[in-house]
């Protein structure tokens, strides 16, 4: 099943799957013209300079600087060249895309808890369109993990206290493993799941289906009311006793300390759990920290919230295709970020 | 020139290093490197067997896809014991405390290494670090994987990481100690005559080894201290609900541990110019590109860290410096690989046990490091990090290139240790045994983890399951094939036919000496005329190739 049409090879589903193939084989061609190289001159060496008479002594050689140097240059371009293609298709890997279906994603010893914009929730399993460019944006409650699709030919660790993200676009249908690939604890093997490619129309049905659950974005405005948000930042989140929040996230803001941050997910995150460690200028330290009080999850909906607020105050929840102003890009600007 | 049948090598003595005194106290508080070396071979040994035993219940286990032969929390004390043990009390001081010990003073033509006390003292701190690891396993182990990645150690783990965390800790001294040794004996005890540029490669090697163990050892014992203050006191370093970034940990971890792989791989190339020069009679090849490739790699070797963390959310661009320099620190031991070969041409090659470990190790750590390449591009990693790939690309330099150097070095000097024979005929077939049981075991894990297997799973998709066969099959052949020498070596110590001083007619320092040599090694201080390697016929008709002169020295 997940095998594909090469033999040894797992089977090939997302735009970067077969660079990352392509890449591969090339390797393997290197190591396989090199082992064979060297062992077939070892053993004609062995065979044809085998000692002949017990005493006998061969010719001392001296070395050949033009020898050196060859077999010091040319392994040094080869080299370089599997360096430059293995870092294009790493950018490839990483970039974060525009126009993205968000997914979040929460890791727990042992279990993938996975939540689509549109509100849907998985354990363990993934439901994606074909075609589609899908951004996870994961973390995790306790431990480091790692999200791990074989064949997509991409994985990302999973770190508590920040928000990492992973990108694919399923080139085909079918049903792949997802595993946890950073050691875990007990039941690490068991952190498994599978990623379910489906045609669109299928999951549109599908996502029909799982309706009654709310988005992530309106679980979050709940919290932002029964937590107390409001009563500083605004039913709205246009501000008052705490920053405004409406239309921040992504733009840059201006600290107490005089240096600047941009809002992504992990500065949200910060600023819920430790309010006092980067105070927006202007804003005194009267914020208490919700430390231990909002679950992985809540921060999830809670900068679901916040990024579904723009400029004017309207809340306009997210849709699943509709993230562009909202893309969240963590070290897209690291000369000015100041984690 | 004289030929290398007529040094003059005195009678064997009546008295050597081993019957010079007797009783439990003369070793225990010997100041002779050769006894430290045997102190240190039968404690290390010690410790691979129980790294080999979890070794083969980890084999066991993956035979079948469910996790059947043993519960989960067991599995993974098995694994993370198999690399503690084999690492850090294994691998680690190997090659370096057994004969890096007894040879370097005898190879400088030294009477003993610059500071003998702090040598035995070195031996107690490994003890002391190994008896506090092994009382840590025997009260319940620990189960966080030889990595110790935080903050699975440093909150959740519910397993001995505090005590294990100290005995390495402690066994982390032995080494700088060791290192430390090494690097002042090399500088200031060589023998009148033996000049940098004549050392022997070994030499060379174990200074370059030294160098790591002295400037990286310091970074993993630091790192050790901040994980316990964290797990004990509750200091937040690394973990995030304390204020701490887990990921400094793993910098920190790499930062030693990166160059520790050095650390065990060095000291076997260093063994392995030594077996490819002398069993083929033949001055090494650029001999001078192997001595500076191996300072270019333990340089460089502190500079690669980084590429352990490719999918760690570092940064993209620091993750392509970090795979620049991997691919630029596997141009040395490149280098080394087509000069061991170039050796061989024209030379006189003997089919003895330990040059067939010389050759297997040259196929294998060809493969281990090209596999390395795999790993140092950053997209292909992305893919194969963490799984099965891994696993068998650091086997085959771990396991193919380290261990089979110290088995080589181990065959090699024999006769110089212990003053007899091994038989060659188990010798040759056991290294044969050895290197098929390896490639059985290890290769079907590259197809393994490039499917996509995860390493460290307890149980595993079906589809898998071949490769595991195939390997549990290899590692029992593996494991068989190391009962051998272990049975013959006890059984040439008392049966051995007894060793001339140089039963391989070599031009070494460590050959004008009786087997096994008097504790104070030579009769009196030898001068250095010659070049390592440098071999002379007895008569001038039993030189084979072509007069070149201008290679002709004298």
């Amino acid at each position: 099943m997940q095998q594909g049409w090469i033999p040894l090879i797992p089977e090939s589903a997302s735009t970067v799957s077969w660079k990352v193939d392509a890449l591969y084989f090339y390797l393997s061609g290197v190591t396989l013209f090199f082992a064979l190289l060297i062992s077939s001159v070892l053993v004609f060496f062995v065979i044809r300079y085998r000692r002949r008479t017990p005493y006998e002594i061969p010719r001392p050689v001296a070395g050949s600087h033009k020898l050196e140097t060859l077999w010091t240059v040319i392994p040094f371009v080869i080299a370089m060249t599997m360096f430059g293609w293995g870092a294009s298709v790493y950018f490839d890997q990483y970039k974060p895309p525009e126009n993205a279906i968000e997914v979040y994603v929460v890791g727990k010893q042992w279990m993938w808890k996975l939540q689509h914009a549109t509100g849907q929730r998985e354990i363990n399993e993934l439901h994606v369109p074909v075609g589609r460019k899908v951004k996870l944006i994961m973390t995790t409650e306790d431990v480091i993990h790692d999200f791990y699709v074989p064949a997509f030919r991409t994985k990302a660790d999973v770190i508590p206290g920040r928000y990492t993200t992973l990108w694919f676009e399923a080139t085909k249908t079918g049903k792949y493993h997802l595993f946890c690939a950073e050691y875990c604890g007990m039941n690490h093997s068991g952190m498994t799941g599978s990623v379910i490619v489906m045609e669109q129309r299928e999951f549109d049905d599908w996502l029909s289906g799982n309706t009654g659950s709310t988005t992530p974005a309106t679980a979050g405005q709940q919290l932002y009311q029964t937590l107390g948000c409001a009563s500083c930042h605004g039913a709205n989140g246009e501000g008052g006793r705490g920053p405004t929040l409406a239309g921040i996230f992504g733009k840059q803001q201006q600290l107490q300390s005089g240096q600047t941050v941009t809002v992504d997910e992990a500065y949200i995150r910060e600023s819920v759990t430790n309010p006092q460690a980067k105070l927006v200028v202007g804003f005194g330290p009267i914020m208490p920290t919700f430390q231990g009080q909002v679950s992985e999850d809540q921060l999830v909906q809670l900068i679901a919230f916040i990024k579904s607020l723009h400029a004017s105050g309207e809340t306009a929840p997210t849709q699943a295709a509709s993230p562009a102003t909202t893309t969240a890009r963590p070290g897209a600007s690291p000369t000015r970020n100041v984690r | 020139m004289k030929p290398i049948e007529s040094f003059e090598v005195p009678p064997p003595p009546k008295v050597n290093y081993i019957n010079a005194k007797y009783g439990l106290k003369s070793w225990l508080l010997t100041k002779d490197h050769k006894r430290i070396a045997l102190l240190y071979l039968g404690s290390i040994t010690f410790f691979f067997f129980i790294g080999g035993i979890y070794a083969l219940m980890i084999r066991l286990e993956l035979l079948t896809p469910q996790g059947d032969f043993m519960e989960s929390t067991t599995y993974n004390k098995v694994f993370t014991q198999h690399g503690i043990i084999m690492i850090f009390f294994f691998l680690i001081p190997s090659i370096p405390a057994t004969l890096g010990n007894f040879l370097i003073p005898m190879m400088i033509g030294a009477k003993d290494l610059a500071f003998p006390r702090i040598n035995l003292l070195s031996w107690y701190v490994y003890m002391l670090g190994g008896v506090i690891t092994i009382y840590a396993l025997l009260a319940g182990g620990v189960d966080t994987g030889w990595t110790f990645y935080t903050p699975f150690s440093t909150t959740f783990s519910n397993s001995y990481v505090v005590a294990t965390g100290l005995g390495i800790f402690i066994n982390g001294f032995s080494s700088i100690l060791t290192g430390l040794n090494f690097i002042v004996t090399i500088h200031t005890m060589r023998a009148p005559g033996m000049t940098w540029m004549r050392m022997p490669l070994f030499l060379w090697s174990h200074y370059a080894t030294s160098l790591i163990m002295v400037l990286g050892t310091p970074v993993i014992a630091i790192t050790i201290l901040l994980l316990a203050f964290e797990r004990v006191a509750r200091v937040g370093i690394f973990d995030p609900a304390l204020g701490g970034d887990p990921v400094l940990f793993q910098h920190l971890f790499w930062f030693y541990s990166h160059p520790a792989v050095y650390i065990m791989v060095l000291p076997s190339m260093g063994v392995i110019s030594e077996l490819i020069a002398n069993f083929s009679r033949k001055n090494i090849f650029g001999y001078s590109f192997v001595a500076f490739s191996s300072i270019a790699i333990a340089v460089f070797g502190f500079l690669v860290w980084g590429h352990h963390l490719f999918v760690t959310s570092q940064s993209v661009y620091a993750g392509m410096i970090f795979s620049f320099l991997s691919f630029a620190v596997a141009i040395p031991s490149a280098i080394k690989v087509f000069n061991w070969t170039a050796t061989l041409y024209k030379s006189s090659i003997s089919y003895d046990t330990p040059m067939l470990y010389a050759l297997g190790f040259i196929g294998l750590f060809t493969i281990g490091g090209m596999t390395g390449l795999f790993l140092a591009s950053l997209a292909v990693d992305v893919h194969v990090s963490d799984t099965y790939f891994v696993v068998a690309h650091f086997h085959y330099i771990m396991v193919g290139g380290a261990l089979m150097g110290y088995l080589g070095g181990l065959h090699y000097w024999w006769p110089k240790i212990s003053g007899r024979m091994y038989p060659e005929g188990w010798g040759r077939f056991s290294a044969l045994v050895i290197y098929v049981g390896f490639n059985l075991t290890f290769l079907p894990q590259f197809v393994a983890g490039y499917l996509g297997m995860p390493r460290r799973y307890h149980a595993y998709p079906p589809e898998f399951q071949v490769f595991n066969v195939l390997s549990s099959a290899g590692a029992s052949i593996l494991g068989f094939g190391m009962l051998i020498p272990a049975i013959y070596f006890v059984w040439s110590m008392r049966y051995g036919r007894h060793a001339e001083p140089n039963p391989w007619h070599l031009p070494g320092l460590e050959w004008r000496t009786s087997s096994p040599p008097p504790t104070e090694n030579f009769e009196v201080t030898p001068v250095v005329t010659w070049d390592a390697y440098e071999f002379a016929p007895r008569e001038e008709t039993e030189v084979v190739g072509k007069f070149r002169p201008e290679l002709e020295r004298i």
